[in-house]
């Protein structure tokens, strides 16, 4: 077996790295996208209360559905390629990004916010200098939630070619190999587990107020 | 005649259409100068009168003058950014450093960088914490009392000729108190600042005010100088006030 995987690396070294960077990067785009979509979004549903309720009830909606039947169902609509998968997959990391966004910003105690007022804020500095700030921390974790399904998720969009490590996978599939399998899925859940880190560490770089100790 | 610094006429103030009144046709005229010492029981509407000199608040009827000028018809920015305003839930930034928060104000006023490091510095001596030791800590590594002395100190950063003082000392010992309203006389300083200090110590709120308003129930029971308060209480609810504090008196006498 150790033989397989080493060949598998030896031959196919060129492959693997060109595929772990499709993946990273559709994950990367992915990310960002919903990251911009999902933290301007909770900003408006926070902002407009009248549409918030509408607003969380279909991305809870698109939750529930799972990726695959969203990138099939998007296959009629878009046909294939990467486009689609992007779309699919900036659609699923929305919702976390969102709702941690809409709490976060709500979470902010209204002490808190007629301190701000207070001392002289106008509504956009109490935007930037303490709603934004005092949400940052679960907007982080929405991200990282997000982040991990994204990582996951972009392992199917190698199905209607968008390449990524899900393309080692189905081969192996295909084939019937178990080195190509355990290439892929370990490589997976390594990056996923990465990204999780990485994102820990930012939490920990930015936030280190909550980290003091008394 | 001195300058009428805060005027209330017929001000009133109802969270809801159907609620009772929280603050309930308030007439109030306050000079520039002064010291007001502001006592109640609980929940008889001293926050929500603070409140709507800065509006925080708005009225529900009546107007109040700063200056002679209704403030209903100033920009709420600019009215907060003239009055000094300590929250009575302290209402530190969590995510900011003791010394950001101080400089909350100047910031925002674009002071110079070294003249605002300055200036949190002062501060911080003045409310009897050393700078060294307490600039770069964050809110949630302070006490409580410490915590309020920084609000004190925020609220100060731009020496605003107006501060409403919402409790401020609630969580600070009796000596560290002492102090502090010392500092803050010193501060006030006679003439040309007009303090208005909610309290729930008579004993503070007659040390320290040159007029003491008594709340109850949203309505000013009497508002006077402390000898004419004592000699003549304006009704039931002032003079059993009057007797509590007689009678914490007496008990320290029977301890001697
Ligand atoms: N935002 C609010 N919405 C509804 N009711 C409120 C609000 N703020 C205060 N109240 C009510 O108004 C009344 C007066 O409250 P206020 O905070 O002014 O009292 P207070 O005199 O400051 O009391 P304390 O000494 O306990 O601080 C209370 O009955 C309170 O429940
Ligand atoms: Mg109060």
């Amino acid at each position: 077996m150790w033989k397989q995987l080493s060949d598998y690396f030896v031959h196919n070294h060129d492959d693997f790295i060109n595929s772990l960077g499709e993946h990273i990067v559709i994950s990367f785009v992915a990310l960002v996208f919903s990251a911009l979509i999902g933290i301007a979004g909770g900003y408006l549903c926070v902002k407009h209360k009248q549409y918030d309720k509408w607003i969380i009830s279909i991305f809870q909606v698109l939750r529930i559905v799972p990726s695959l039947a969203i990138i099939l169902l998007l296959i009629p609509i878009m046909g294939t390629g990467v486009e689609p998968a992007l779309i699919a997959l900036v659609l699923l990391a929305i919702p976390p990004i969102l709702m941690n966004t809409v709490a976060g910003i709500e979470g902010v105690s209204s002490s808190m916010l007629e301190a701000a007022y207070g001392v002289g804020m106008s509504d956009r500095q109490v935007w930037w200098k303490i709603k934004f700030p005092l949400a940052a921390p679960l907007i982080l974790t929405g991200v990282k939630t997000a982040a991990i399904e994204v990582i996951a998720s972009a392992t199917l969009a190698a199905k209607i070619g968008a390449g990524g490590l899900g393309g080692i996978i189905f081969t192996g599939l295909g084939l019937n190999r178990m080195d190509l399998l355990l290439v892929g899925g370990i490589s997976v859940a390594v990056l996923s587990i990465a990204a999780g880190l990485s994102l820990d560490l930012t939490d920990r770089y930015l936030f280190k107020y909550k980290m003091v100790r008394k | 005649m001195s300058l009428k610094a805060i005027e209330f006429n017929q001000v009133c103030k109802q969270y809801s259409q159907s609620g009772d009144f929280v603050v309930d046709h308030v007439n109030l005229s306050i000079n520039e100068g002064e010291f007001i010492t502001i006592l109640g029981s609980s929940g008889s509407g001293k926050t929500t009168l603070l409140k709507m000199i800065n509006r925080l608040y708005e009225p529900s009827e009546g107007t109040i003058n700063l200056f002679g000028e209704d403030i209903a018809t100033i920009d709420p920015v600019k009215v907060r950014r003239k009055i000094g305003y300590v929250i009575q839930q302290v209402g530190l930034f969590p995510h900011m450093t003791i010394a950001q928060n101080i400089a909350t104000v100047p910031k925002l006023l674009k002071w110079p960088q070294p003249k605002i490091k300055e200036r949190v510095d002062e501060l911080l001596n003045l409310v009897g914490l050393d700078p060294k030791e307490f600039k770069n800590r964050y809110p949630s590594q302070l006490s409580g009392g410490q915590q309020q002395r920084i609000g004190l100190a925020r609220a100060l950063a731009i020496d605003p000729k107006i501060m409403l003082l919402d409790e401020p000392f609630g969580a600070i010992d009796a000596i560290t108190r002492l102090h502090l309203q010392d500092e803050l006389m010193r501060l006030h300083g006679g003439l040309k600042k007009t303090f208005l200090f909610v309290t729930h110590d008579i004993n503070e709120a007659f040390k320290l005010g040159t007029r003491v308003m008594i709340m109850n129930n949203g309505k000013v029971s009497q508002f006077d100088t402390p000898q004419s308060i004592v000699k003549n209480p304006a009704d039931s609810f002032v003079s059993s006030l009057m007797r509590s504090s007689r009678e914490q008196e007496r008990f320290w006498e029977g301890l001697d």
